[in-house]
């Protein structure tokens, strides 16, 4: 029996894909030879079979993941197209690992939530989710820029048919609005990435694709390239490229100003849509910045922190401020999105290591809460056929257990301490106020106009007399949806009590990533034109000295 | 630096509430079966009685410790580490269990074990939701939980769990009975305001630990940081738009909005009228006994940091005795019994608010314990006459209810002295230290803050007296309907009112002014000041001479006893005055019924027009019209402008032309490549 656990990332990336295709082969084969289909019913139950194998072959990453390692783990490595440069390349570090922990379990959750959800095509709707989770696991493991860049647009197309296909009234306008949008920041992210890849050309005769050095293998890597610090060209051109990067990133999380696709592909999107993509597609952007714009760029992330920074803050408080005024629940979701990403960020470009650890936290935590909230929101609208606020009130005592459910979720979203999200947030505002003590306590006032919004919202719904009649018959969950809730739940309990395991993981990883951008700008001809009094991070000398030399 | 001394057992006085809490909370929330009501009756009291036994047993653990060490310390594990270095941020999940805890700790099971007790009774007949009883114990345990985690945290972080958690449970209490839509107002409206105390706490722990990192020493835990405060007593932080500052005074009173929003004071005082829409025992437990006292107990926690900044305390101080004042003079004119006592509690925290800021710590903790005991009997009184007269608060159908309910009459009375400040009864001591402490302090204008006490403790004595008489003397006002039907509540309601009114009464000679055991020939007469005086700041406090001690005691007996005169003069002997009064002052007993309009002024200056902008100006302006009007639209549009008109030149059909240009761009980027 070969060795399975020295391709596990692998088959965890494209276990989903595997179904999907095997689910179609044996659709051709059976049309071939004139036997009988298979059952849409059968491609649900085989979805689901596939995404839970895939969650438990990722609990084994959990397992395995060796804590003193600070770089990438179950690494894999395979020439694709050598003369390019171009690598199937795929690991995982702390940062990444809880990202596709994140996806393969939401994944399954999606699809018991939405099991009675969708009935229209039902075979091309397994397809297609399956098809988005290999890309979003691809694009979390990539470790070579031409493989992200394929994955990324792969997700894209399977999360425009399902917003196309299966949403609301206006899924036409709103799939279109979201692949224009997204389409608009990959296209500078491509030509960014050939550029950097060639930049190099010149010294070694290769493009460059790789993050860093696979194993076994002696090809140039970007982010261990020897630095020409005599030829300022190749430094200054991080600005641009570092704009471009952070164009596509920034759409993707969304940062204000670019966010306006999101409420309109939130609430055309179908329930499972809407999870998958508050829950991971927008941890996209955020982890592009982490894994590439921040070491690959370090001077020019130094040059942008201020204004990321300031749209990170704007859009905590913006993002608060039209939640506060949201008619219909799922836009109120989604501006609160807006909100949270914005700590994210805000963590993110604090550039310490509680800030970070906080980020990639809150990233975590983000796709429970945000994604058990929509998941509610789709419960309630399953049973009334609307999400308008107006339309409810006194949800609470013909349906209790929704409720409870709904209550535990929003004060996780609104932090409260002893659930995952206080961990994530405080973190990151810890941090932000270590670096940039002013726009560490204009971010803390969301923790009160979240408070606000969320709760506006629960006495709207759950609260006071049942005005009307239709409420009055509402049926409380029934047993799948309990185990829905119970499984997004105990993560959501679990981390706020007891977040070290999580902490552990992605510590050593975000004391690399800094070590790496603090590294790569001492070698940079950019911070010796301006001298700036940096604090340096705990970095013992002697690999200081091992960067320069690579 | 203290000695600590490991102790496991901490854990369990913590932790038997929380498991009560959660047990009721799944089988509510997820399995929802019906559990027998013996069951969760034995579950809940069962397990704050025996966290009191336990939180007894780590008393006399602690009294037995040897001289140089005063905490317990019990570690249960690393619940959140992160950074490296001077950005290192360890909070432990750690019990530490000091006198001043303990004297808390006491105060919130004990107290809790009587309430939990009476709830008993008190819900016993509430039918408007089939598992309300079990919902209701669950708060309530939730709530304890809560409460002593805030209290035997040893950091600012973990003490932050239980300030959240027991804003949330009071939220989830005051809209018990959410059916009703304006106690699910209240409740929001306490999260929310509350919440912007929380804004406070935060910021202040920030900079609290930003100046500690600074210095190397990154802790969170209170002993630790009072060990390293040394290294930031001098430090500075530059504030956005107002310079330089002090780091313990930008702390001091950042901490202190945090304070102002739980302990309800001016200007965030809003809040805890409205919270008396939850049940009576919930009014008594949480609005009156112990998570209003939070912020008392954390200014006194973090007495250090106050002692280190005379700005600071004197905002302490003053805030607290304005909110005294003008929690005084609006229970005056209130009729609803719930309320007349919320604002009371107001009032009453202000004192604490004034002993802290004045330097008095310990005479703020002591009137935290008498006040726990009198306010939670005074709010178990009125909830036993509320339920008696079935769910009527209003004091303008009362009166008389001497002859129909005399067991809870007298009971009341021992609660109506007491915060009268009659001696011997508990408050005249506690309220007695906390005037001293503001005669002898040197806060700036602190004989204007002792006049200021002196006023409200009259005040004090006019608005209970007037409460008393109202219910339970004078002309009945029952209907007449109800009145044969009205009876003294059962054994679960009043066996504890029993407890509180003896406590109520003797609870004042734990804290005997030396002047008056220099009388009795005890020496340390003052037990709790000498108990918890080790981990509390020495703050402005002097020895007082005795005669000093004398005139002041002299002086509040005075205030009080023209109070109840008056009182008795105004609502027994001349019952039509009040009436003639307020017809010849109308405009002032508007203000004062219309809460002198803070509630209208926010709403007018924050909600609605913050509301205002974000609907009309952020959302349907810079998000629907600037974005993606002219922002996405508007470039579709230019790009579909750009193909009519020009682009549409550019396909010819011709593919010579096609390759022409391929070629070009081919060059360009070549070009550019190997430049």
């Amino acid at each position: 029996m070969p060795d399975f656990s020295a391709h596990l990332l692998s088959i965890v990336t494209f276990a989903p894909l595997a179904t999907a295709l095997a689910l179609l082969a044996a659709r051709g084969v059976a049309r071939l030879l004139g036997l009988p289909i298979l059952p849409a019913g059968a491609w649900r139950v085989a979805g689901l079979l596939g995404s839970l194998f895939t969650f438990v072959l990722s609990l084994r990453l959990f397992a395995g993941f060796d804590l003193a390692e600070p770089s990438f783990q179950f690494v894999e490595h395979a020439e694709w197209l050598p003369s390019w440069g171009i690598d199937y390349f795929v690991g995982i570090d702390g940062i990444a690992l809880f990202l596709v922990l994140l996806t393969t379990f939401l994944m399954p959750v999606v699809l018991v939530a939405s099991w009675n959800e969708v009935e229209r095509s039902l075979e091309s709707w397994v397809f297609f989710m399956l098809l988005l989770e290999t890309g979003m696991l691809g694009a979390f493991v990539s470790l070579n820029l031409i493989q992200f860049y394929l994955f990324w647009e792969v997700m894209l197309i399977p999360m425009y048919f399902i917003i196309g296909i299966w949403g609301g009234p206006r899924r036409v306008y709103a799939a279109v609005k979201f692949f224009l949008f997204t389409m608009f920041g990959s296209f500078p992210l491509l030509v960014a990435i050939l550029v950097l890849a060639a930049l190099p050309l010149a010294e070694t005769g290769v493009l460059v694709f790789n993050l860093v050095a696979p194993p076994g293998a002696s090809g140039p890597a970007l982010l261990d390239l020897p630095v020409p610090t005599d030829d300022p060209v190749w430094w200054k051109n991080q600005v641009w490229l570092f704009g471009a990067f952070s164009l596509a990133f920034a759409i993707k999380v969304p940062v204000v100003p670019l966010h306006t696709w999101l409420p309109d592909a939130h609430v055309e999107a179908p329930t499972a849509g809407s999870v998958v993509l508050a829950g991971v597609l927008l941890k996209m952007g955020a982890y592009g910045f982490l894994r590439f714009a921040l070491p690959l760029f370090p001077d020019a992330a130094q040059a942008y922190t201020p204004l990321l920074l300031c749209l990170a803050v704007i859009g905590i408080v913006y993002g608060s401020l039209l939640a506060m005024v949201q008619a219909d629940l799922k836009k109120l979701v989604a501006y609160s999105s807006v909100a949270h990403l914005g700590f994210v960020m805000l963590g993110t470009f604090s550039l310490n290591t509680n800030g970070l650890n906080g980020a990639v936290l809150q990233m975590l935590n983000h796709g429970l809460s945000t994604g058990a909230l929509f998941l509610l929101v789709g419960m309630l609208y399953g049973r009334r056929h609307t999400r308008l606020l107006s339309e409810f009130g006194g949800v609470a005592r013909p349906m209790p257990v929704y409720a409870a459910c709904f209550g535990l979720v929003i004060m996780s979203s609104i932090g409260l301490p002893g659930l995952n999200g206080f961990v994530g947030e405080f973190l990151i505002l810890v941090g932000t106020y270590l670096a940039h003590p002013t726009i560490a306590i204009i971010a803390t006032s969301g923790v009160v106009l979240v408070a606000a919004y969320m709760l506006w919202m629960f006495r709207r719904v759950m609260f006071g007399p049942i005005e009307n009649p239709e409420n009055r018959g509402l049926i409380d969950l029934g047993l799948r949806e309990k185990l829905v809730m119970v499984a997004l739940l105990l993560p959501i309990v679990g981390i706020g009590v007891y977040p070290d395991p999580c902490l552990r993981r992605i510590e050593p990883s975000v004391v690399e990533l800094l070590r790496l951008v603090e590294v790569r700008r001492q070698v940079s001809p950019l911070v010796e034109a301006e001298p700036e009094a940096d604090v340096p991070i705990d970095v013992p000398p002697e690999q200081l000295e091992d960067g320069e030399a690579l | 630096m203290v000695n600590v001394v490991e102790s496991d057992q901490l854990r369990w006085i913590v932790l038997l509430p929380l498991l009560a809490a959660a047990y009721h909370g799944v089988m509510l929330g997820i399995v929802r079966r019906p559990t027998p009501r013996w069951l969760i009756v034995g579950l809940s009291c069962g397990s704050v009685l025996t966290s009191f036994m336990l939180s007894c047993l780590a008393f006399w653990e602690l009294i037995q410790l040897p001289a140089e060490s005063n905490l317990l310390l019990d570690d249960v594990y690393t619940w959140i580490g992160s950074g490296l270095g001077a950005e290192n941020l360890t909070a432990e999940l750690a019990l530490a269990f000091d006198p001043l805890a303990a004297v808390m700790c006491l105060v919130v099971t004990g107290v809790g074990s009587l309430i939990h007790v009476y709830s008993v009774g008190y819900m016993e007949g509430d039918q408007r939701d089939d598992c309300g009883f079990q919902r209701f114990f669950c708060y309530l345990n939730l709530f304890t939980f809560s409460m002593l985690v805030l209290v035997l945290g040893d950091s600012l972080v973990l003490m932050f769990l239980g300030w959240e958690g027991v804003g949330l449970c009071s939220y989830l209490l005051i809209g018990f009975w959410y059916m009703d839509s304006h106690n699910a107002y209240c409740g929001s409206k306490a999260f929310i305001v509350n919440r912007v105390g929380d804004l406070g706490f935060l910021v202040g722990l920030f900079v609290l630990f930003g100046a500690l990192s600074e210095a190397g020493t990154p802790v969170v835990a209170f002993r630790d940081i009072a060990a390293e405060f040394g290294g930031i007593v001098d430090a500075t932080v530059r504030l956005p738009f107002l310079g330089e500052a002090r780091v313990v005074t930008v702390a001091a009173l950042c901490f202190f909005l945090g304070a102002v929003g739980k302990s309800a004071q001016l200007p965030l005082h809003v809040w805890l009228p409205d919270a008396m829409a939850g049940p009576t025992p919930v009014s008594a437990l949480i609005h009156a006994a112990t998570m209003v006292t939070a912020g008392v107990y954390m200014v006194c926690r973090m007495s250090f940091l106050y002692a280190a900044s005379p700005e600071a305390s004197a905002v302490v101080a003053w805030t607290g005795a304005l909110t005294a004042l003008f929690g005084a003079t609006l229970a005056i004119v209130q009729t609803d019994v719930k309320k007349v006592l919320a604002y009371s509690t107001v009032s009453q925290l202000g004192y604490m608010f004034l002993a802290a800021g004045c330097g008095g710590f310990s005479a703020a903790l002591f009137h935290l314990g008498t006040h726990a005991f009198f306010k939670a009997l005074l709010f178990l009184g009125a909830g036993s006459v509320i339920l008696a007269l079935h769910h009527e608060q209003d004091t303008e159908k009362m009166g008389g209810l001497r002859r129909l309910l005399p067991v809870t009459h007298w009971l009341f009375l021992v609660g109506v002295l007491a915060i009268g400040g009659v001696p011997p009864l508990a408050g005249f001591f506690s309220k007695d230290e906390i005037l001293v402490a503001a005669y002898v302090s040197e806060v700036p204008g602190h004989a204007w803050l002792y006049r200021i006490g002196l006023v409200t403790a009259g005040l004090t004595a006019f608005y209970m007296w007037r409460l008393q008489c109202r219910m339970f003397y004078g002309r009945s006002r029952v209907e007449p309907g109800l009145r044969e039907r009205v009876e003294e509540p059962d054994g679960w309601m009043s066996n504890p009112l029993w407890i509180l009114a003896s406590l109520a009464a003797l609870a004042g000679f734990v804290g005997l002014p030396q002047a008056w055991g220099d009388v009795l020939t005890v020496s340390d007469s003052n037990s709790l000041a000498n108990f918890v005086s080790p981990v509390l700041a020495a703050g402005g406090s002097h020895a007082v001479e005795n005669g000093t001690e004398y005139g002041v005691a002299l002086r509040s007996l005075a205030a009080s006893l023209a109070g109840f005169g008056l009182a008795h003069f105004f609502y027994l002997r001349r019952p039509e005055l009040p009436g003639k009064l307020r017809k010849a002052l109308p405009s002032v007993h508007r203000l004062l019924v219309h809460k002198y309009y803070v509630d209208e002024l926010y709403d007018a200056v924050l909600v609605r027009p913050l509301v205002a902008l974000s609907e009309r100006v952020l959302y349907r302006g810079v998000d629907a019209k600037l974005i993606d009007g002219l922002g996405v639209e508007g470039t579709a549009r230019a790009v579909r402008a750009l193909a009519a008109h020009g682009l549409k030149y550019a396909q010819t059909g011709f593919s010579q032309s096609y390759v022409f240009l391929m070629l070009l761009g081919a060059l360009a980027v070549v070009g550019y490549l190997v430049r």
